[in-house]
């Protein structure tokens, strides 16, 4: 005989066939994915996570008999009350019977549920997008380890002792092996008590002394029966980033502006999270004034008023103060804004770009989003405007930070390359 | 249990377990499953996996080297979801019908469940593998898994060759007729192979070394024009009718290369191994689970097995063989491992203290004394349908309390027809071994004439049995397949076999292209 140890074989034998099932099901799974991103918040957008494919396009089909009509035999175990010629209704639902008759493996799925990987989601997810490589890591992820439960083992601390568990294993031990219990005994002692010495007491007698003999020898709970609850280790991140989202929303902003600043928003997200385990959103919303809200507020509830942009940045300003030391976090910015202004904060928006906000950002992007460039008539010419104005003469005098303008939802994903392509040089300058 | 007998020290204690440990249980197990029962087994190799291995294993048939195909892929997908979220858990074993045989059990088992899976799969499989008539009729043990290689390379070489995309296709087709392409019935020459791998070299050798490229231009023969009249001889020069249509299609089909050839050849081949193992899913488990009962049984006898082990064992056991009643949540049509297991036990019973019933019912058997002798006998002698036939007596259908319902479509309700009574016995054994009968179970399905003088069409009957149909959203997704394989239309006739009336037809065109190639 041999005994041959597979577990080192390089695993992922079925990577090849799960590639081709992905390949082969790509249209659908994509459109799953879809489906399955638009209801997910931008903190789960990249999870990965269970989809549910139609199976109809992947289906193997043979030839297999009906699973209605015709006549049947079925022949089916643990009968009680029926005799020859009885009439059994007809169950609900067709088919009848238990099915004993089925196909071997014909059962009839009409949906296929499996699990993607977070990187299998993503890579569809971005598929339309292309994630590029963008790993230039500037912070490294220092990594500790915290525990968490992972089922039981049959080893461990006492202080981790699974006492339901163990419970219930001793008392399926003790049913099966027929300990007796306590009432029984007592029972039969109350029983011996009331009888007189003779043949039948003997017997009792007898009995009471076995069974007790019994107890002694089947234990109330056998070290084979505990168990405990079992931990595994799972790193922890210590880096940490915050991202900043802000987005004017005043009357001038369209849904359409605001998706694609959602979508915007999504990216940076995602590729925040690659590098850091642990990221956090503040959402800041503003029109002449400034609050933080939540994501939900700050995509979907309208408000009115004029267009301070400054009011936004003190907000965040105060934000970093009270809660995110920017010694201790990676602060991320990105500001959505249809770039209108009101004239005379301009000058004041900069002075706090460049003295306050800029200095502790690791990274500051301002996305001027338009509407569907394709409504504007040919030859048309759009005059920028004003807060690109005001931050086009911070980027020319040096300030570390990013803008572009995006119209279409196809251009998002390039102008997100563009800008941390074009990142890279200036970035180390702003640690 | 007589106490005089534990002399020997445990084989283990507690859950943990090493490699000399499944050494020492093998051994034992060995001492009692052959010399003590009188197993002929295959040597053993045993192979310890982890989990995602076994995920693997599962995926691909159980077969420890298969080609690349994406409904493996699929299959593997959701026995992982489903795994993941705990609804469903794994085997504690594989076992593969090879020589030497190849079991596979989980790093995650206990000592215990080791000693319970060598004995189930490296002797009562093995065992049974090795012995059955229809394994060592239909299979070949020592050469299963040199195809195997074969094949694997040899879809990948095509792979390269044709493009993943035609290959795919042909593989689809193939898998969708693949449980209408075995020979039900045995020919003269004994299934070898080695010799399949060697023939298919020998022949693309011998390609390569007559090619010759001016043969190409040359003007091909006019068609041979066949005399319309001749409908018998035509049948018999293409052998038909034929129930194996993928040999057909191998053999005859007007359009396909000769690589597509060899893969529905050697999908064929894989779809005849496992011919065997439907046929006898019952005697294969009852053999199994009643060896290695009687083994971890007589382990704990001889004081090789401590009490805890023994608990454990039995636990486990008793939820292998547990059969819940038809009205019961969990059922699932019956479990082959509490049928298989509760023969093998009646049968035992009836070679050693017969009933006046079992005398009556299995003259040749009752009282017999030697069980083991018998038990062998019958394990390579039969399969499920006629095991069932033969030996599934009154206790055990009073036991499980079996009872035949019949379902008539026509009928407003269901009508039982037998119960466990002296009048039902027969009915009810009848009725079983037909739910085991593969005659039954797949559609009979036949290619009975193909128009050579005209357009070629292909026509292929369903006999249908009990007026029941083919699927029919199914069955056009497969004649799709087989059409592409044909090249020309194929109509299919769904008749009646008692009537010969037509109940239904089907005819589909194959599509541009399908093939890829």
């Amino acid at each position: 005989m041999h005994i041959v140890d597979r577990r080192l074989n390089p695993g992922g034998k079925s990577l090849a066939n799960r590639q081709r099932f992905i390949r082969r099901a790509r249209s659908m799974i994509k459109k799953s994915v879809h489906e399955a991103s638009g209801g997910r918040s931008i903190k789960d957008a990249d999870s990965g996570g269970e989809l549910v494919l139609p199976a109809q396009g992947v289906r193997e089909p043979s030839f297999r008999r009906s699973a209605s009509g015709g006549i049947r035999d079925y022949l089916l175990p643990g009968n009680k009350e029926y005799t020859v010629g009885d009439e059994i209704p007809r169950p609900e639902g067709g088919g009848g019977g238990s099915g004993s008759d089925g196909s071997q493996d014909g059962n009839g799925e009409d949906e296929f549920r499996f699990a993607l990987s977070r990187d299998e989601f993503l890579e569809l997810f971005l598929d339309d997008l292309e994630l590029p490589d963008l790993a230039k890591r500037r912070v490294a992820n220092t990594e500790s380890v915290s525990y968490e439960r992972a089922g039981y083992s049959v080893s461990g601390n006492p202080t981790n002792l699974a006492l339901l568990r163990t419970v219930r294993n001793s008392l399926s031990r003790r049913i099966a092996l027929h300990r007796p219990k306590p009432e029984e005994l007592q029972a039969l002692r109350d029983e011996i008590e009331t009888l007189e010495p003779g043949e039948r007491r003997r017997a009792l007698e007898e009995e009471l002394s076995r069974k007790e003999r019994r107890t002694v020898l089947i234990p109330y709970i056998d070290p084979l029966d505990v168990r405990y609850k079992r931990f595994d280790a799972v790193p922890k991140a210590v880096a940490q980033a915050v991202m900043f989202c802000l987005m004017d929303v005043s009357g001038s902003m369209t849904e359409h502006m605001k998706d694609l600043a959602k979508r915007f928003y999504i990216l940076l997200y995602i590729f925040l999270k690659r590098r850091y385990k642990n990221v956090e959103l503040v959402f800041i919303r503003h029109t002449h004034t400034a609050s933080e809200v939540d994501e939900d507020t700050f995509f979907h509830s309208p408000d009115t008023g004029g267009t301070v942009v400054s009011t936004a940045l003190d907000e965040m300003q105060r934000t970093i103060a009270d809660r995110y030391d920017p010694s201790a976090w990676n602060i991320y910015a990105a500001q959505a804004s249809d770039g209108d202004n009101t004239a005379s904060d301009n000058e004041r928006t900069a002075n706090l770009l460049v003295n306050k906000i800029l200095p502790c950002c690791q990274y500051y992007a301002y996305l001027e989003v338009g509407r569907d460039i394709e409504h504007f008539p040919p030859g048309f010419m759009r005059r920028d405007s004003d807060l690109w104005q005001t931050y086009e003469a911070l980027v020319a005098s040096g300030a570390p930070m990013a803008m572009r303008k995006v119209g279409h939802r196809r251009d998002i994903y390039p102008v997100f390359r563009d800008l941390f392509a074009r990142k890279v040089g200036t970035e180390i300058a702003a640690p | 249990m007589s106490a005089t007998l534990k002399t020997e020290r445990p084989l283990f204690e507690g859950a943990d377990w090493e490699f000399s440990t499944v050494q020492k249980c093998h051994d034992a197990i060995q001492e009692i499953a052959v010399g003590e029962m009188g197993l002929d087994v295959y040597p053993n190799q045993i192979e310890v996996i982890g989990t995602e291995q076994m995920l693997d294993a599962y995926s691909s048939i159980g077969m420890p080297l298969f080609y690349k195909h994406w409904s493996f892929g699929k299959h593997f997908a959701r026995d992982e979801a489903m795994y993941r979220a705990g609804m469903q858990g794994l085997a504690y074993e594989i076992v593969i019908n090879s020589n030497p045989c190849i079991s596979y059990i989980m790093e995650e088992n206990s000592a215990t469940m080791q000693a319970l899976v060598i004995a189930h799969a490296a002797f009562g499989h093995n065992h049974f593998f090795k012995n059955n008539y229809l394994f060592k009729q239909w299979t070949d043990a020592d050469g299963i898994l040199d195809y195997l290689e074969f094949a694997r390379d040899y879809v990948l070489e095509c792979e390269e060759k044709y493009g993943e995309t035609a290959v795919e296709a042909l593989l689809d087709a193939g898998h969708a007729l693949m449980s209408h392409a075995v020979h039900r019935y045995p020919r003269a020459r004994a299934t070898n192979l080695r010799m399949e791998e060697k023939r298919e070299r020998e022949r693309r050798q011998h390609d390569e070394q007559v090619f010759n490229d001016l043969w190409r231009t040359v003007p091909g023969q006019a068609a041979v024009r066949l005399d319309p009249t001749a409908l018998e001889r035509r049948r018999a020069i293409l052998q038909l009718p034929a129930e194996n249509i993928l040999y057909f299609m191998e053999k005859t089909a007007p359009r396909l290369a000769p690589w597509q050839r060899e893969l529905l050849r050697i999908v064929r081949q894989v779809a005849q191994y496992f011919y065997p193992q439907g046929q006898t899913k019952l005697m294969n488990e009852g053999c199994a689970t009643f060896v290695h009962y009687k083994i971890m049984t007589r382990l704990h006898e001889q004081g090789k097995l401590t009490d805890g082990a023994m608990v454990e064992f039995l636990r486990s056991h008793t939820n292998v063989v547990f059969q819940p009643d038809y009205d019961d949540r969990r059922y699932s049509g019956i479990n082959p491992y509490a049928l298989g297991f509760a023969m093998m036990q009646d049968i035992e019973r009836i070679c050693i203290e017969p009933t006046a019933e079992d005398v009556q019912y299995f003259p040749d058997i009752a009282g017999k004394g030697n069980a083991m002798a018998v038990l062998r006998d019958i394990w390579a002698n039969y399969r499920d349908e006629s095991f069932i036939l033969q030996f599934l007596s009154p206790r055990i259908i009073r036991h499980f309390g079996l009872f035949h319902v019949l379902d008539d479509a026509d009928s407003p309700s269901l009508r039982v027809r037998a119960i466990h009574d002296e009048l039902g016995y027969r009915n009810i054994k009848r009725t079983l071994a037909k739910q085991y009968d593969v005659g039954w179970s797949t559609p009979d399905i036949q290619v009975v004439d193909v128009d050579l003088a005209g357009d070629r069409k292909l026509i292929v009957h369903h006999r249908v049995l009990n007026k029941i149909l083919l699927e029919e959203n199914d069955a056009k997704l497969v004649l799709q397949h087989l059409a592409d394989l044909w090249g020309y239309d194929v109509l299919m006739k769904e008749v009646d076999a008692t009537t010969d009336a037509v109940l239904k037809e089907h005819i589909v065109s194959p599509r541009a292209g399908a093939l890829g190639a």
